[in-house]
């Protein structure tokens, strides 16, 4: 008996904002080659009833001071590249990375409290190590994140870097130093659509075009928190999508940093035998959390394990079809 | 699709007989509408008047049940599309696929690790749903066997695998009451296989490779021959032809009321899958869109309790975030001059605070406020977790009459919270503490 199937359609009105991150030495640069992100007029991965023009793409979080309190798992998985920025974003373009996520760790006062000189030079070092296009994020302290931030967006000029995270309290001077030197900022707020979307507003108040604004909504790791994430990156998604422009923006997700100080990623001491594997549980423990966030929107998700650049790049490709 | 009263009231006798127990047939129509009332009570509803009210009254995904005991699963009955929009309700079964050609007690070893797993989050038991037993051997008697074995070993939900309607038959004939979900009825063998499920009341897959057109119809042909609890296998097996398929299931059946497709799905994730991490991924992707089986074909703890985890987080209430109670909490038996320790009444946030606490050794006094069930940075931002909150709950609690010294540590998260509690609690000595529940052991060492 022949059944008629009339499978509901969505008409979206909204398109996510697409944006280039890194630029060849044609458009100012040194990029090898330039990211591409953004421009989704669909729900992810959904092409049956609208446009994803762009994968998202894996970056990998490279740190400028050894990470002595990351998890064993991590250390010994990349060894001692992990001593210089320069020699681990190599490495990590080798493994696959699309971007270089380079946090300026030794900034932290409570750290090695290091200067703008010695940003711009690692920033530097980084960008002369790779091909790729970099995000630099400052130690998410407000007043060093100013300053190195600053000397990273002046160091980098021309290479179209992403500079993080711009906060509602502490976007000014982020935003001003991406306007003076041609780079991009995220905006990061916490777990919360109409946040996000205040922020975005501020940021565009002071004429930074949105095409150039990244949205952090603040990741939950897997067991901690993802389902708010999730949910909230959907509800972003779904009223870019419905036309609000002032939340049309690419997503950004730090998932190995929050997926790697989960006590199931981290330790191994204590726990219980039907946890598993401890290398393997940590790894599955960053990709899940990449899985489930590629379906609620991610468009950048920066991890930490060499093996799941290679593991989240194949499930992009899949989800695309091929 | 609910109908309303009046709807109900043309399709009833309108003699005003009183038989059911109400005055007239429109008051009883008003009764049904609100559920308050069974249709059953009206001895001359014409048949054709329940079958409509049965096909309104009926849930948009079916509510199917595998397996039976206190073990069984249930899913469907979904009403959603996105958690935030309400809830998902069933959280999918998570089934193991073991082949009937492996050695009779390696099966049974297996089976019992597979049912012996279990491990506890948030204060919420998880455990593996069951087995998928694939009839790999092509015997019926060595099928029937370990569908057996498997029922005996582990009294949870099974798979029963196989093609062939000979061998589905054996292992029912061995397991009469288990209900297992018979997996599957294709358009080749929908007929036998649909009279075999009918028999013994047991839930059938059905499966079709031609896309959703033969889907629903092949669903519709095995309804029609009087098996109501289905579920469905799009056929599908790469990530994005499974997401299109699955994700047009769900619309037709929420947005259009489609019925011949308003069942749950089963998904194989080893099949879209080329690597045990890349069947985690699959996986991890049918339990976010819309699977209610999934299919592993790996058993590895190391992948389970993630995917378990991400079951339980995407199948979470939004409304309501899992709450401890608030209050003053004992952990290792605290004397007056041991630690105090405050934090929120998110569940989450307690169970990693005290499972750190616990695992330092160290006796330890945990005043738990009442954030609404909100984390800490949440809470903070919410102001559900505010010095306010916290001084009114020391003094709540009677903190001071159990604990000789007057120091306090709050969150690192929320450090900048210590000024206004200084205010809030005169005396008091505050203390940032760490921002992981992961650092606390090492905290704990150093506080005295």
């Amino acid at each position: 008996m022949p059944i008629s199937i009339d499978v509901p359609k969505e008409k979206w009105t909204g398109t996510i904002r697409e944006i280039t991150l890194g630029a060849t030495a044609a458009e100012g640069g040194t990029r090898t080659r330039v990211v591409k992100i953004g421009g989704e007029s669909t729900l992810p991965f959904l092409t049956f009833e609208g446009a994803m023009p762009n994968p998202p793409v894996v970056a990998i979080e490279v740190q400028d001071r050894y990470p002595a309190d990351w998890s064993p798992i991590l250390l010994d998985v990349w060894g001692d590249v992990l001593k210089d920025p320069a020699s681990w974003a190599k490495k990590a373009e080798e493994v696959g990375a699309d971007l270089i996520a380079l946090k300026l760790q030794s900034a932290h006062p409570e750290l090695d409290n290091t200067g703008a000189d010695h940003a711009a030079s690692t920033v530097k070092a980084v960008l002369a190590a790779t091909g790729i296009p970099v995000i630099v994020y400052g130690p998410g302290q407000a007043e060093k994140d100013n300053l190195v931030l600053v000397a990273a967006a002046e160091a980098a000029k021309g290479e179209r870097i992403a500079l993080g995270n711009c906060e509602d309290k502490n976007y000014r001077t982020i935003v001003a130093a991406a306007l003076a030197n041609s780079q991009l900022v995220i905006g990061k707020s916490p777990i919360d659509v109409n946040l996000a979307k205040q922020l975005n507003i501020l940021i565009s108040d002071m004429r930074l075009d949105l095409g150039r604004v990244l949205l952090d909504p603040t990741t939950g790791a897997l067991g901690y928190g993802i389902e708010y994430c999730y949910s909230v990156m959907e509800r972003l998604r779904l009223a870019a999508l419905g036309g609000d422009s002032m939340v049309q923006q690419p997503m950004i997700c730090t998932i190995g940093e929050e997926a790697w100080r989960a006590k199931e990623s981290k330790v191994n001491q204590g726990v219980p035998q039907a946890w598993g594997d401890w290398a393997e549980r940590g790894k599955r423990w960053e990709a899940l959390t990449a899985c489930a966030l590629l379906h609620s929107g991610a468009d950048i998700l920066v991890l930490r394990h060499p093996e799941n650049v290679t593991l989240v790049k194949q499930t992009v490709a899949a989800l695309f079809g091929h | 699709m609910a109908l309303s009263g009046l709807d109900i009231y043309k399709l009833l006798p309108k003699t005003n007989c009183k038989e059911c127990g109400f005055p007239t047939c429109l008051a009883f129509a008003m009764k049904l509408a609100q559920k308050q009332a069974e249709l059953s009570a009206c001895p001359y509803v014409s048949a054709e008047a329940k079958d409509k009210l049965a096909a309104a009254s009926a849930p948009p995904i079916r509510l199917v049940t595998i397996g039976s005991g206190d073990r069984k699963l249930e899913v469907g009955n979904e009403t959603v599309l996105f958690r935030h929009d309400k809830t998902f309700f069933h959280q999918p079964g998570l089934f193991i696929r073991v082949k009937d050609t492996l050695p009779a007690a390696e099966f049974a070893a297996m089976a019992e690790q597979i049912a012996a797993y279990e491990l506890e989050r948030v204060g919420i038991s998880m455990r593996v749903t069951g087995l998928a037993i694939e009839n790999a051997s092509g015997e019926d008697q060595t099928f029937a066997n370990c569908a057996a074995t498997a029922h005996a070993k582990t009294k949870s939900p099974l798979i029963l695998i196989s093609d062939r309607v000979s061998a589905i038959a054996a292992a029912l004939q061995k397991i009469p009451d288990a209900a297992p979900l018979i997996y599957a009825a294709t358009p080749q063998n929908a007929t036998e296989m649909a009279a075999l499920a009918a028999k013994h009341h047991s839930p059938l897959a059905v499966r079709a490779s031609d896309g959703l057109q033969g889907l629903a119809e092949l669903a519709q042909a095995v309804k029609d021959a009087g098996v109501e609890d289905l579920v469905l296998d799009p056929g599908a097996r790469d990530p994005h032809d499974s997401l299109v398929a699955m994700t047009q299931i769900r619309r037709l059946a929420l947005k259009s009321n489609f019925r011949p497709l308003g069942y749950p799905i089963i998904a194989f994730a080893g099949e879209g899958a080329s690597s045990k991490a890349e069947e985690a991924m699959v996986a991890a992707q049918y339990i976010a869109k819309y699977a209610g089986v999934v299919v592993l074909d790996h058993f590895d703890p190391a992948t389970v309790y993630p995917l378990l985890t991400l079951r339980q987080n995407i199948y979470t209430d939004p409304q309501k975030p899992i709450q401890v109670s608030p209050g003053l909490y004992e952990l290792s038996g605290p004397t007056a001059d041991s630690p105090l320790l405050v934090t929120t009444n998110f569940s989450l946030t307690y169970f990693s605070v005290a499972g750190e606490v616990e695992g330092s050794g160290r006796p330890t006094w945990l005043l738990i406020v009442d954030s609404e069930g909100m984390s800490v940075l949440t809470g903070w931002a919410a102001g559900k977790f505010d010095a306010e909150k916290i001084a009114k709950s020391v003094k709540q609690y009677g903190v001071a009459d159990k604990i000789s010294h007057k120091k306090i540590v709050i969150p690192g998260l929320v450090a900048t919270l210590s000024g206004e509690l200084e205010e809030e609690l005169p005396g008091w000595e505050i203390r940032v503490g760490p921002r992981e529940a992961i650092d606390i052991p090492a905290y704990l060492k150093t506080w005295n």
